[in-house]
């Protein structure tokens, strides 16, 4: 056998190319888009993980921690002793108000002690900056990067702190990040408040002393040996410190910034599969439909070299070659994109997991399996294109595609082709004569349509429950918060003001909840019974008043302390009379935006006792009178804090508006992308295809417009008919990121907003008639005698 | 006389039906015919009456849906794909009755396409020589007349030095004194290499340069007509 150079036939693959290079463009970028999702957002998620999982064993990240009152230095080597324990670490910890210039409250520190000489070996930090305290000194500190950052501190400045009771100038030495304290949110509140609370590492002869614990220790971490029984352990350690008052051990998965970390990462593990996946598998089976129609176009070129003896292979291999152009073309551009957007990715999540080190990794597994899968399904759509014109015997091939038997289709039947204009006929008849192929060309669109209701719905999804949140469970238009506990006869003060219509004061206590060994710090707040401006939202139709005994806990605050209705917390208050309490739970809800514990303000009051005492007020206000009373207010000494929900939601509603804009962006971009590749192609590949007949039409006197019409008329109707089958789709989509972001943490309603559907319409619209207009614009310039001479 | 007398195609009871809804269409009934060695072969016949049927069956670019073709010793109707594929890459040339040039290829890559996979081709350039092309061998098909293209055609099938050269209609598009250059071609590849053709034509005046002339008619040779001589294409009017 000859072996053939292939010359000219690589210089037709090079033509064609050349020749179809808007479509190709068209595919490129899709797969392009494809490749890069599964890049940034799965190589994203992956380099998370491995941070962490670098970070974790940098700083030997404990198996488990337990907290005591006191117990002497002399029961680390009990615990030692312990099977299954291949490490201890004791240490001394202490919350402890600091002094902090421009706060109305007061800022608050955890000052954790390091041994004297050296870094910690378990529960370790990263220096970021400066060192570890010297080991002599008093005064030396080392702060978390947040707090420094949050309050400008630099290495040489000292923080004022009251321990013990005794006031001390600290100063920074280094700056460090642990963890540990990777989320660091201060007792009884709900979110970070970096400029008001810091972590503080101590020498622990330094701090030892301070509280009376010289030779003790108030907390202890274990690693555990691998395959060591966590439960088993546990037990063993609760057994060794309960006689030094020990509050329970906890492993890992309650350690709540590793439980808060892992929880985002979950998050970005369903994220990251989810939306790549469904970006990968719509840009695999575009590049499916568009290379195997494109080359069904060649059946008479296709005819021609096998009738000269060019065999199928050789055939294939050709197209092949072309699969193989556009989908590596869109690898290569895709990888580089993705691996510029993956490093953004990492620093934007790794900043906010607090990671010393951030790096993407660049995953040749991802990027071998993105490729294989484009690659793959360009290959598939070549062969079946090339195959149906290969299979043919050359004499048939290479007659010009048969006028196939075109008779009225169903819809004709039905009378409804006599209403249609002549055009419209010819437009349905063509149609229907490949269902399969409108059919195919509708799904495509329809992905376009699915991916913006998809990006779009968890917009509408966070609405939603900000909607049910602000407008139905908190009612009020002003929140005050005072800076020491008052008097309740502020209600009377309050109500005096004018433009008022309803005062409720609230309590606040700040307490540990505990069940089992989990436990967490929150603020309980007492609102008064039957109150109007804080209701029990189960779902927009169930609407309950705050119930006379027991506590409401929010759905993930239930979930952390892994407690249902009808189970009892033992309530620890933390200020005042420091009561410990068992308080059963009457009803956990759906709380979206944080993690809360409410309850009767006279079942609180009895349970915490003390004086009657209010923390704050919530209030009604005329709407005019609102901004005005605001700024009165926030002026009294007794306030801490004004806030209105309506401006929190404004501001949430604003931030939200930002990251929609640039998600919208996006999708925006993608979903163009498809609803172009497949509609500029789908006229562009029937242009071809038609070319003769249409250019024939205008040589018998059709306008432009009319044989236009003909041409994108079948698009418009694709178009369509996608429309709704995107929403369904989109719907499912949704459903299914809803289904796998339910099982963490985190949770969206499946929402979809009417504007979601009118938007995600509208882009696909808008897409289609970009398309159609180059389309049209080549119809125009149609060269008659050239394509009537000649033919593809 | 190139005509060595010995057939190398030889075709029994070759009948082709096309089954078209309800009808079926008789292109071809029970067709015996031998392709002598070296002959130059002429089809005539009225428009539908089989010729192109014929000469794609022989040529191995469709299948018969009865009856037998040999080639020497091989029986055609019994290849699989690859095998008739085979064939037509190592012994047939063709000359469509649509030029069928591949539209992105210039005239030289069209020609070159085929020489390409074959095993004693000529020069690309050469073989455009041959039918008065050699100006115009960078010339996109767009850029060519009727005629040209019709011209490179023939060059891409002659280029590989085939053993059988079929010609659907080669002149159909062309003027006189074009159509004769194409048939001087033709005539000449014949003589001077001995390809066996096979030229299909609606002009009954060329038969007289061809050594057997026959007629087809409703899917049957009606004439098969032996020329005493053959003439020279100048001596062709019409
Ligand atoms: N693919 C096909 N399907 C159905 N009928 C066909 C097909 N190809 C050819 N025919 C029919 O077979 C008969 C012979 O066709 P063929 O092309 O061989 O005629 P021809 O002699 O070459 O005519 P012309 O001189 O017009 O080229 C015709 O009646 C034609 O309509
Ligand atoms: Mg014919």
């Amino acid at each position: 056998m000859v072996s053939p150079s292939f010359r000219a036939l690589t210089w037709k693959l090079l033509r064609d190319l050349w020749h179809l290079r808007g479509q190709m463009f068209s595919i490129v970028l899709v797969v392009a888009t494809g490749v890069m999702t599964v890049l940034t957002m799965r190589g994203g998620y992956e380099s998370l993980l491995r941070s962490q999982a670098a970070y974790y064993s940098q700083t030997r990240f404990p198996d488990l921690w337990s907290s005591l009152e006191r117990a002497p230095r002399s029961v680390e080597s009990e615990l030692e002793e312990i099977p299954g324990v291949s490490a201890v670490a004791t240490r001394v910890n202490y919350m402890a108000r600091l002094d902090l210039p421009g706060l109305n409250v007061p800022g608050m520190g955890l000052f954790i002690s390091v041994p004297d000489h050296g870094a910690p070996e378990l529960g370790g930090i990263v220096i970021l900056s400066g060192r570890l305290p010297g080991a002599a000194s008093t005064d030396e500190v080392v702060i978390s990067r947040v707090f420094a950052d949050a309050r400008g501190l630099v290495l040489g400045d000292s923080v004022r702190a009251i321990l013990n009771g005794r006031a001390r100038d600290l100063r920074v030495v280094g700056t460090a990040v642990s963890p540990e304290h990777s989320y660091s949110v201060p007792p009884g509140a709900l979110y970070p408040d970096d400029e008001r609370y810091g972590v503080f590492w101590m020498r622990r002869g330094v701090l030892g002393p301070l509280y009376d614990m010289e030779g003790a220790f108030n907390e202890v971490v274990l690693d555990l040996a691998p395959g060591a029984d966590v439960d088993v352990v546990t037990a063993r350690v609760d057994a060794v410190l309960d006689p030094y008052g020990g509050r329970g051990a906890f492993p890992r998965a309650d350690q709540f910034s590793h439980l808060v970390l892992q929880g985002e990462l979950d998050q970005n593990r369903v994220m990251g599969t989810v939306i790549p996946a469904v970006f990968l598998s719509v840009a695999a089976f575009l590049l499916h439909i568009v290379l195997s129609r494109l080359i069904s176009t060649q059946r008479t070129q296709i005819g021609v070299l096998k009738a000269f003896g060019y065999t199928d292979r050789e055939v294939g291999r050709h197209y092949l070659a072309m699969a193989a152009v556009a989908s590596g073309l869109g690898t290569v551009l895709g990888a580089g994109a993705g691996v510029w957007l993956g490093g953004a990715y990492v620093r934007m999540y790794g900043t906010y997991f607090n990671f010393p080190a951030l790096n993407y990794d660049f995953s040749v597994t991802l990027l071998a399996t993105a490729s294989l899968v484009t690659l793959g399904s360009a290959a598939l759509g070549a062969l079946q294109g090339a195959r149906s014109a290969a299979r043919l015997p050359p004499a048939e091939a290479m007659r010009p595609e048969p006028p196939p038997s075109f008779e009225p289709g169903p819809f004709e039947r039905l009378g409804l082709g006599r209403v249609l204009p002549a055009a419209g006929r010819m437009i349905l008849r063509s149609l229907e004569r490949r269902p399969v192929r409108a059919l195919l060309s509708a799904l495509g669109v329809a992905f376009s349509v699915a991916i913006l209701v998809m990006g779009m719905f968890m917009f509408d999804g966070v609405t939603f429950m900000m909607d049910l949140q602000f407008r139905l469970a908190q009612r009020e238009d002003l929140q005050v918060a005072f800076r020491e506990p008052l008097d309740v006869v502020v209600r009377h003060e309050l109500a005096r003001m004018d433009g008022v219509t309803t005062v409720e004061l609230y309590r606040n206590e700040p307490a540990r909840l505990r069940a089992g060994h989990r436990e967490r710090e929150v603020g309980l707040q007492g609102f008064p019974m039957g109150s109007r401006l804080r209701r029990i939202v189960v779902d927009e139709d169930d609407i309950r008043p705050l119930p006379a005994e027991g506590l409401v806990l929010s759905q993930i605050l239930a979930e952390r302390l892994d407690v249902e209705v009808g189970d009892t917390v033992d309530v620890e208050f933390l200020e005042g009379r420091r009561a410990e309490v068992l308080v059963p739970i009457a009803a956990v809800v759906e709380d979206f935006i944080g993690v809360s514990a409410i309850l009767d303000r006279d079942a609180l009051d009895r349970l915490a006792g003390g004086p009657r005492t209010a923390s704050g007020a919530l209030l009604a206000v005329h709407a005019e009178a609102r901004d005005r009373l605001l700024e009165r207010i926030e002026e009294a000494p007794a306030v801490a804090s004004v806030q209105s929900p309506a401006m929190t939601l404004e501001t949430f509603q604003a931030q939200l508006a930002d990251s929609l804009f640039i998600a919208v962006g996006f999708l925006l971009g993608f979903a163009g992308l498809i609803a172009v590749a497949v509609i500029y192609n789908g006229a562009r590949i029937s242009l071809s295809e038609r070319g003769r007949e249409l250019a024939s039409l205008r040589v018998l006197g059709f306008r432009r417009q009319e044989v236009a019409v003909l041409l994108l008329g079948e698009q418009a109707v694709v178009t369509l008919l996608a429309i709704p089958a995107g929403w369904v789709l989109g719907y499912l989509f949704s459903l299914s990121v809803v289904d796998s972001v339910r099982t963490e943490t985190y949770r969206v309603a499946l929402v979809i907003s009417p504007r979601t559907y009118m938007i995600s319409a509208v882009i696909t619209v808008a897409a289609a008639v970009a398309s159609g207009w180059i389309v049209r614009r080549r119809i125009d310039h149609m060269d008659l005698v050239a394509v009537l001479k000649t033919r593809e | 006389m190139t005509n060595t007398g010995r057939a190398v195609l030889r075709a029994r009871g070759l009948s082709k039906v096309y089954r078209m809804g309800q009808v079926d269409v008789h292109a071809l009934r029970e067709v015996d015919l031998d392709l002598e060695g070296g002959e130059l072969l002429v089809l005539l016949g009225a428009s539908g009456s089989g010729k192109s049927t014929l000469l794609n069956i022989l040529g191995g670019l469709d299948r018969p849906s009865g009856g037998t073709v040999h080639y020497l010793d091989e029986e055609l109707t019994g290849l699989d794909d690859d095998d008739l594929t085979d064939y037509r890459r190592r012994h047939v040339g063709f000359v469509f009755q649509a030029y069928n040039l591949i539209p992105s290829l210039t005239a030289r890559e069209n020609v070159a396409l085929i020489t390409d996979i074959s095993s004693n081709p000529m020069d690309p350039a050469e073989a455009l020589g041959m039918v008065g092309l050699g100006d115009r061998v960078d010339h996109f098909p767009a850029q060519l007349s009727g005629g040209e293209q019709q011209r490179v055609a023939i060059a891409r099938a002659v280029a590989k030095r085939p053993d059988i050269l079929f010609c659907d209609e080669p002149t159909g598009a062309l003027d006189v004194e074009t159509g004769k250059k194409v048939l001087t071609v033709l005539d000449q590849v014949n003589r001077e290499t001995g390809t066996t053709t096979a030229i299909i034509t609606h002009n009954a005046a060329i038969a007289r340069m061809a050594d057997r002339v026959l007629h087809m008619s409703s899917g049957q040779i009606a004439e098969e007509v032996r020329n005493p001589s053959r003439a020279s294409v100048e001596e062709i009017e019409w």
